[in-house]
C-alpha cells in the first residue's frame, strides 16, 4: 500500500504529511497544520452517511482508501487522472473554497464523468484544508438509468 | 432455452427472511474476465448474498481483457485498474479458470446446468468491415489487430505489417484511431519505456513513418474520439498536428452553445486549426518536426488503392454536412468528388464487433450483441450478459463498470424476487468436467506466477514488463508439458 500510496503522491500536486521529507516540507505553507485533523462526510449514493476524519493535506481519494468507506469502483486508476471513478459533487460554498486549482487535464477526465454537475471535482485531485473542515461530498450515483 | 430443474429449487426470498448465512449459496459463471467480468462479479459478491460464489471463465491464460491487450502501453496509469481486479479475484469466494473458451472446452448450455446464474462478458473480438474494394490488400491492417500486434495478444503476435513507408492513413475517429496513430509517431525512445511488445518495438525502430493522416466520414461536431487523447495527440514530441482551418472555422460560432464534453473537445480542435502553436506544443514539436499528423474530416473512404502486395493510397469520397444549422447530429451527404490520398499503410478503426461463441445462444447479428434488457436475456431465467458484449463496443472502463454494476443490480434484484431458481447440494462441478476434458486450466496463482515472470524479464530490459506472447510458452511457465 505505501509504495503505490508514493507513486500516486509522484503524479501530482496533492502532499501527503507522512510522506514528505523535511525539506520539502518547509515550502509549503500549510505544513505547518499537518497535524490538526478536520472531517468529512461521504453521502453514498444508497443514502448511507459516513463521516471520517482526515488529516490537512490529504486527498479525498486517500482519504477514501485509508478509511475504507464503502464505494465500489471508486480510485480505479489510483489518483492518475486516468479513470474519473473519483468524482464527487461538492456544495457550491465549499466547491469555491477547494485550494486546488482545477487543471486542464481534470476537467478533461471529468468530462467522461456519470452525473456531471458545475460543483464536480476529481476526488484525487482534492487536497484536504482547514477551509474544507465539515464538508460534506455526494457520491454520484453510479447505477443510474441513462437509458 | 428451457432448463430442466432437477432438485428442489430454493427461494432466494424466503431465504432472506430466516438468515443470511445459511442456504444453498448461487453459483455464478462469468464468462469473460475483463472490466465487464470482473465488475459485475464484484457487484454480486459486494452486494449479494454472503455465500453466493462466482467463477470467473478466460479464454486466454490470462486475465483482465482488454485492460492488457487493448490498453496502449504508454497509458500505464489506466492498467491500475488491474489491482482492483487482482483483489476480486482474490476474494476466497472466487476461482478464476484461464485458458478455458468457452463454446469450445465447455458449452454455454453445459455452463447453465452446472450454475445457477451464468453471464456472458467475453467481450468484443473481431472487428467491423469496411466492405470496399482493396480492403484485402496486404498493407490494409485492422486496428484491432495492430493494437494487438503491440500489446502482445497472442493471435496477433506474428502481424506482418510493412512500415517502411512515409504516410499511413487511420479510417475512423475514434480513441482506438488515435490510439494506433499515436503508437506510430511517438518516438521509439518513448515506447521502449513502456511495456510494449519486443516485436512491436522492433518493427516500429524501422518504421518510416512521417505523417499519419486521421480520416473520419464525419464533421468535427461528430468526432467519436475523447478530449483527453486529443489533447495527447497535439501534444506530441516531434509531430505537429496539422489541420485546415477552413474546415473548422465554420463551428466557431456554434462551439459556444454546445454543451458539455462536446463543448470543450471542439473548443480544443478549433483552437488547434485556428490558432498559432502555444509556447508548450512549439518546444514538443521542434523548430522542424520531422512527424506530422492530419485530421481528415467529411470524407468517405471509397476504394483502396495499390497491388497485392501494396497499398498506394485510399480513395476518398468527399461528402458535406447536410442543412443549414451545423448539429451533433447532422447526416452528411456526398458531393459527388472523389479525391485520392497517396499512402503505404492503411489502419482500419471503424469499431470492434462481437461474435457468437457458440450455435444456440441468443444473438442479435446485426447489432452484434446478445439481446438483453439491463443484461437479462428474455426468455433464458438466470441467463445475463454484460460489457461489451452487451452493449455493443462502445465505451471507456468507466462506463463499462457503471454498466456491469446495472447488471449486477439487476441479477440480485432477480434472485430477490424468486426469478432466478437456486438449487441447492450441487455435486456436479465444472472441474471434474475439465479434467475429464483434460483441459489445463491456469488459475489465479498461477497468473501471479507468470505475472512475475513477465515483470522479471521485462526488468531486465528496462520496461515494466516484457509480455509472453504465445499461448504455450505462458502455459509452459506453470504447467509441465
Ligand atoms: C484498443 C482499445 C483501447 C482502450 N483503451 C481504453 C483506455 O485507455 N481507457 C478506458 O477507460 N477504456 C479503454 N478502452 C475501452 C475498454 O477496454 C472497454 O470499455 C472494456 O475493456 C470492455 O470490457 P469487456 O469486459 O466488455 O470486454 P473485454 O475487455 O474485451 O473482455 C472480454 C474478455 O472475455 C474473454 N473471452 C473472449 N471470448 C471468450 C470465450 N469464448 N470464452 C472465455 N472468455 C472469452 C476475452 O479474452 C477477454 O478477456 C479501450 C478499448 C480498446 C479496444
Ligand atoms: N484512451 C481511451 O480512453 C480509449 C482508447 C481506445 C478505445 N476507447 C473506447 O473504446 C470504444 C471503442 O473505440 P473505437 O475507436 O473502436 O470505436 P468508436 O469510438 O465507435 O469509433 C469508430 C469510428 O469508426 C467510424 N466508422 C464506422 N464505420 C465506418 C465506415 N464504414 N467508414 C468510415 N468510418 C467508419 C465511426 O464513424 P461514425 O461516427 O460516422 O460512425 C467512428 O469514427 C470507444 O468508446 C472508445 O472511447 C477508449
Ligand atoms: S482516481 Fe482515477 S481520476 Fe482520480
Amino acid at each position: 500500500m505505501a509504495l503505490r500510496h508514493l507513486g500516486r503522491m509522484a503524479m501530482k500536486k496533492c502532499w501527503a504529511p507522512r510522506l514528505l521529507a523535511s525539506s520539502q516540507r518547509a515550502f509549503h505553507p500549510s505544513l505547518a497544520r499537518f497535524d490538526q485533523e478536520v472531517s468529512v462526510t461521504f453521502e453514498l449514493s444508497d443514502g448511507r452517511k459516513q463521516t471520517t476524519q482526515a488529516k490537512i493535506g490529504q486527498n479525498l481519494l486517500d482519504i477514501v482508501v485509508d478509511n475504507e468507506i464503502d464505494i465500489d469502483g471508486f480510485g480505479a486508476c489510483e489518483g492518475t487522472l486516468a479513470c474519473s471513478t473519483c468524482h464527487l459533487i461538492f456544495k457550491q460554498a465549499d466547491f469555491d473554497r477547494i485550494q486546488d486549482e482545477v487543471t486542464d487535464e481534470e476537467l478533461d477526465m471529468l468530462d467522461l464523468a456519470y452525473d456531471l454537475t458545475d460543483t464536480s471535482r476529481l476526488g484525487c485531485q482534492v487536497c484536504m484544508t482547514k477551509e474544507l473542515d465539515g464538508i460534506s461530498v455526494k457520491v454520484p450515483e453510479s447505477i443510474n438509468d441513462q437509458r | 432455452m428451457f432448463r430442466p430443474c432437477l432438485r428442489p429449487s430454493f427461494s432466494w426470498a424466503s431465504f432472506r427472511r430466516y438468515t443470511s448465512t445459511e442456504g444453498p449459496a448461487p453459483r455464478v459463471c462469468v464468462v469473460g474476465s475483463g472490466p465487464a467480468g470482473f465488475y459485475t462479479a464484484q457487484h454480486l459478491l459486494n452486494h449479494g448474498p454472503p455465500q453466493l460464489r462466482v467463477d470467473l471463465l478466460e479464454r486466454l491464460p490470462v486475465p483482465f481483457g482488454l485492460v492488457r491487450f487493448g490498453v496502449a502501453p504508454d497509458h500505464p496509469e489506466v492498467k491500475n485498474v488491474d489491482h482492483t481486479f487482482t483483489k476480486i479475484a482474490k476474494n476466497p469466494r472466487v476461482q478464476f479458470y484461464g485458458n478455458l473458451h468457452v463454446g469450445v472446452d465447455v458449452k454455454v448450455r453445459e455452463l447453465r446446468q452446472l450454475y445457477d446464474i451464468v453471464i456472458l462478458s467475453y467481450g468484443a473480438a473481431q472487428d467491423r468491415k469496411l466492405g470496399v474494394p482493396g480492403e484485402e490488400l496486404s498493407n490494409v491492417i485492422s486496428a484491432r489487430s495492430f493494437v494487438g500486434f503491440y500489446n502482445g495478444l497472442p493471435e496477433d503476435a506474428a502481424l506482418a505489417m510493412n512500415l517502411d513507408v512515409e504516410d499511413a492513413a487511420v479510417i475512423g475517429i475514434g480513441n482506438v484511431a488515435l490510439d494506433v496513430a499515436r503508437v506510430l509517431l511517438t518516438p521509439i525512445d518513448t515506447l521502449r519505456q513502456t511495456d510494449i511488445t519486443d516485436a512491436a518495438l522492433a518493427q516500429l525502430s524501422q518504421s518510416r513513418i512521417k505523417r499519419v493522416f486521421v480520416i473520419g466520414r464525419r464533421g468535427p461536431l461528430q468526432v467519436s474520439f475523447t478530449i483527453k487523447e486529443l489533447r495527447e495527440m497535439v501534444n506530441l514530441e516531434g509531430c505537429s498536428a496539422v489541420f485546415n482551418p477552413d474546415d473548422f472555422r465554420p463551428f466557431q460560432s456554434v462551439a459556444p452553445l454546445l454543451k458539455r464534453p462536446r463543448k470543450r473537445l471542439t473548443e480544443l480542435m478549433l483552437k488547434t486549426a485556428l490558432t498559432p502553436p502555444t509556447e508548450k506544443q512549439l518546444k514538443l514539436w521542434g523548430p522542424a518536426p520531422p512527424k506530422s499528423w492530419e485530421l481528415r474530416l467529411l470524407r468517405s473512404p471509397l476504394a483502396i488503392l495499390g497491388s497485392d502486395s501494396s497499398v498506394s493510397g485510399v480513395q476518398l469520397g468527399v461528402n458535406r454536412l447536410d442543412g443549414p444549422n451545423l448539429t451533433e447530429d447532422q447526416a452528411v451527404v456526398s458531393t459527388g468528388e472523389v479525391e485520392t490520398l497517396e499512402c503505404g499503410l492503411v489502419l482500419k478503426s471503424i469499431g470492434y464487433k462481437s461474435v457468437k461463441v457458440e450455435e444456440g445462444i441468443p444473438f442479435d447479428e446485426q447489432r452484434g450483441v446478445i439481446p438483453n434488457v439491463n443484461g437479462k436475456v428474455p426468455d433464458e431465467p438466470g441467463l445475463y450478459c454484460s460489457g461489451w458484449l452487451a452493449t455493443g463496443p462502445k465505451g471507456v472502463i468507466v462506463d463499462t463498470m457503471n454498466e456491469s454494476y446495472r447488471v449486477g443490480a439487476q441479477i440480485l434484484e432477480d434472485l430477490k424476487l424468486d426469478h432466478i431458481s437456486v438449487q441447492a447440494n450441487r455435486t456436479e462441478e465444472l472441474r471434474t468436467l475439465l479434467d475429464q476434458r483434460q483441459v489445463k486450466v491456469v488459475n489465479f496463482v498461477d497468473w501471479e506466477k507468470i505475472d512475475e515472470t513477465e515483470k522479471l524479464w521485462g526488468a531486465s530490459k528496462g520496461k515494466p514488463r516484457e509480455k509472453i506472447t504465445e499461448v504455450q510458452s505462458l502455459i509452459s511457465v506453470v504447467k509441465k508439458p
